[in-house]
């Protein structure tokens, strides 16, 4: 039997990165734009946290390491890393109209080779002796959970046991909720994705409005990468390691039927079919059965698109104009 | 609501259709600064000089007679992706399956043979490999079809998941064929029998290289001149249109992915048959998306293609040897890939727009300023003099 009470964690663990890429395509999807770039923003942002960290880390190596910097720095420098790819993307594909999934395509490509570049070439490049990029003082920082989580038994462990990281994912999710849902921004944001037409002629900018979500959306999923390597992976890079959750975080999207409060458990949901290989017994010789496991996650997605789309509520479309180009005097 | 003060400093309008020799012009201007730009990026990183970079990216692709076959067949096996990928773009059907549908044929050809490699003749078992591996790969792109066309389920994710199904399948069938056991991967296949190994024309690239040229005739063919090509662009251009055209959509959207999943696989059949004789989770590395992106570049046109893919190989693997050289990681290449691309999706709108900027003197203000200052409408002088300055901006 699976044991719980060290599943959830993981589980847990597992769903935040996915979730931060859920919840930032939601928003930039409700703008009319289909980021397909997700997964190598989740890169960028990743690997700027790294940088800044391992600048950092190298900066004060004789001591006087402080917790607030050593979590201040690489925050900053994932957010403005990812904040670029959107600035990236919005240019191409706002500004200059290009087809976005060429460019979102071109985007992952770019920033997962970003990643993978600089994650294996860091040491070489700033010249420092260090064996590999293990960024253990800044993973605490980020990991450190509430002094007193230990002692509340089973509670504390499935509560309260995550940096403070996953607790934004989840702050984050259920605001964007409310935001896209309540305020004016949110209604003016669907607008734009609905219809861009009828919004521009409301008065609303549309250009503003699509760069604004689209850099948004990009940085919450940049932080989805730096959660990964510096809490869940104790702040170890190595390449492709993240792996395609970028993708499945796009995936999601459509899973949760642009809700980013159904996301939440969306994202617990695949986070613990990412693991579930590994609380399935396959015995010592049968390893090959394993890889059949790690398909579930992706079988399980394909299943949902399929009844999703059987569904075919009018609730659960995608903004109308996703995919779609606004260009006003072609109205 | 806000009022604008003046009128904007520049709008954009749409061109009609730009004379062929300035659209050239304006993508090798492009591909120069994208250039430029990469050439920069290199010399932060590595610190050589850019005539040293010039000639390692060189030295990379055209370095050797044994590195220029291989700079030919990395292309072949791009283009082969690029156009099996074409025409399910055409009808925008977002096929990004590319890597799992060549994986999956690569398979199909790797076992059969493992399986079946010394129980018959050659010519049949290379026979039964391509059967495989075609039959696969169009099955691995039928499926994500058969739900767009019944259910018009997102084949973007579709056919991305279907990637993952197929790396995990192979991993699967790695560790079960692993030779020798617990090294978890499969080694060459048939080593002393070469059995399944695809004849050798004249060398061992020129193989694949034919096979690349004879598709890309064939998919021009296809697309140009014949009704199944004609059913595929109306199908992407409207399908209303289909509908009202007699078109039944949803079969030629089944039709055009199990062509486009075929060719996939033949393009497995080849990497495992022809040229890698094993079978990897990382067999079409990469090269599924990549081919997406060739084929947009090239606007679907399959010579145009051939290009286009020449440009990408030629630089990622320039870029492989620079990294090489300095001892720097691989994914350099990816980089250098995608800012080419970036800079390539830019120029296409100069190439579909024009920019018109506001007449620059300040005797020419905004409407309603002007009502106010000339007390002339639409006919005034200075408005005329704006729009014949705006017939000048279109030479430029």
């Amino acid at each position: 039997m699976i044991d719980l009470i060290a599943f959830i964690p993981r589980a847990i663990g597992q769903s935040v990165p996915l979730l931060y890429g859920c919840t930032g395509e939601i928003i930039t999807e409700k703008s009319g734009n289909l980021n397909l770039g997700i997964p190598g923003v989740m890169y960028v942002g990743a690997i700027s946290g790294v940088i800044g960290a391992f600048a950092y880390e190298q900066a004060t190596k004789g001591g006087n390491f402080i917790p607030a910097l050593g979590i201040a720095i690489p925050l900053l420098c994932s957010l403005v890393g990812s904040l670029l790819m959107g600035l990236l993307y919005c240019f191409l594909t706002v500004t200059l109209r290009a087809n976005q999934n060429v460019t979102g395509l071109a985007m992952t490509t770019f920033g997962v080779g970003f990643g993978n570049f600089f994650g294996g070439s860091l040491i070489k490049l700033s010249g420092s002796d260090v064996p590999t990029i293990s960024l253990s003082k800044t993973s605490n920082c980020f990991s450190a959970s509430l002094p007193f989580a230990d002692n509340l038994g089973w509670f504390g462990k499935i509560f309260l046991s995550y940096g403070f990281l996953a607790y934004i994912a989840f702050i984050l999710a259920i605001y964007a909720g409310f935001a896209l849902k309540k305020t004016r921004i949110g209604l003016h944001l669907r607008a734009v994705g609905e219809n861009p037409g009828t919004a521009d002629a409301a008065g609303i900018d549309v250009s503003r409005y699509k760069y604004f979500a689209t850099c948004i959306g990009c940085m919450v999923a940049g932080l989805g990468g730096l959660y990964y390597v510096m809490d869940y992976a104790s702040g170890i890079w190595s390449n492709d390691a993240f792996g395609d959750r970028g993708w499945l975080a796009i995936a999601l999207v459509i899973f949760c039927i642009w809700k980013p409060g159904i996301g939440i458990l969306a994202s617990i949901l695949f986070g613990g079919l990412y693991i579930i290989y590994l609380y399935i017994p396959a015995g010592i010789d049968h390893m090959e059965l394993k890889e059949l496991y790690k398909m579930i996650p992706y079988v399980v997605t394909m299943i949902v698109l399929v009844i999703t789309s059987m569904r075919n509520k009018r609730d659960n479309q995608p903004p109308a104009s996703l995919g779609i180009p606004y260009f006003r005097e072609e109205r | 609501m806000k009022t604008r003060k003046s009128e904007p400093l520049f709008h954009i309008v749409k061109r009609k259709d730009m004379p062929f020799g300035k659209q050239v012009m304006v993508r090798a201007i492009a591909i120069v600064a994208a250039l430029i730009v990469c050439s920069v990026i290199t010399i932060i990183t590595t610190k050589m000089n850019p005539l040293a970079i010039f000639s390692a990216v060189i030295q990379g692709a055209f370095g050797s007679t044994r590195k220029m076959w291989i700079t030919f067949q990395d292309t072949s096996i791009l283009l082969i992706i690029a156009l099996a990928l074409t025409p399910a773009f055409k009808m925008k059907f977002w096929n990004i399956g590319g890597e799992g549908q060549v994986l999956i044929g690569g398979l199909g050809a790797a076992a059969c043979m493992i399986l079946i490699g010394d129980k018959v003749p050659d010519p049949v078992l290379i026979l039964i490999m391509l059967v495989a591996a075609v039959g696969l790969g169009a099955l691995w792109g039928a499926i994500p079809a058969i739900f767009k066309a019944v259910w018009n389920t997102n084949e973007t994710l579709c056919t991305l998941m279907m990637n993952y199904i197929a790396i995990q399948i192979v991993a699967f069938f790695t560790i079960l064929w692993e030779v020798p056991k617990g090294s978890g991967k499969i080694g060459i296949i048939n080593q002393n029998t070469n059995a399944g190994w695809l004849l050798q024309v004249g060398n061992k690239y020129l193989l694949t290289i034919l096979i690349a040229i004879l598709i890309t005739v064939g998919m021009f063919v296809y697309l140009k001149y014949t009704k199944h090509g004609y059913e595929v662009s109306v199908v992407g251009e409207s399908e209303m249109t289909a509908r009202y055209a007699g078109i039944h959509s949803g079969a030629v959207i089944i039709r055009t992915m199990i062509i486009s999943g075929g060719l996939c696989g033949l393009a497995g059949f080849l990497l495992v048959g022809s040229i890698h004789h094993t079978i990897t989770t990382t067999l079409a590395g990469g090269e599924g998306f990549t081919a997406v992106m060739v084929s947009w570049l090239a606007h679907f046109n399959p010579i145009a293609m051939i290009g286009a893919s020449l440009l990408i190989v030629f630089l990622s693997n320039g870029a492989a040897q620079i990294s090489q050289n300095c001892g720097l990681n691989q994914s350099f290449g990816d980089i250098i890939t995608g800012i080419i691309i970036f800079f390539i999706i830019g120029c296409e709108f100069f190439i579909r727009y024009r920019v018109v900027f506001r007449a620059k003197k300040g005797a020419i203000p905004a409407p309603v300023t002007g009502e106010a200052v000339f007390g002339g409408g639409p006919g005034d002088e200075s408005a005329v003099k704006e729009i014949k300055e705006e017939e000048g901006n279109d030479n430029d």
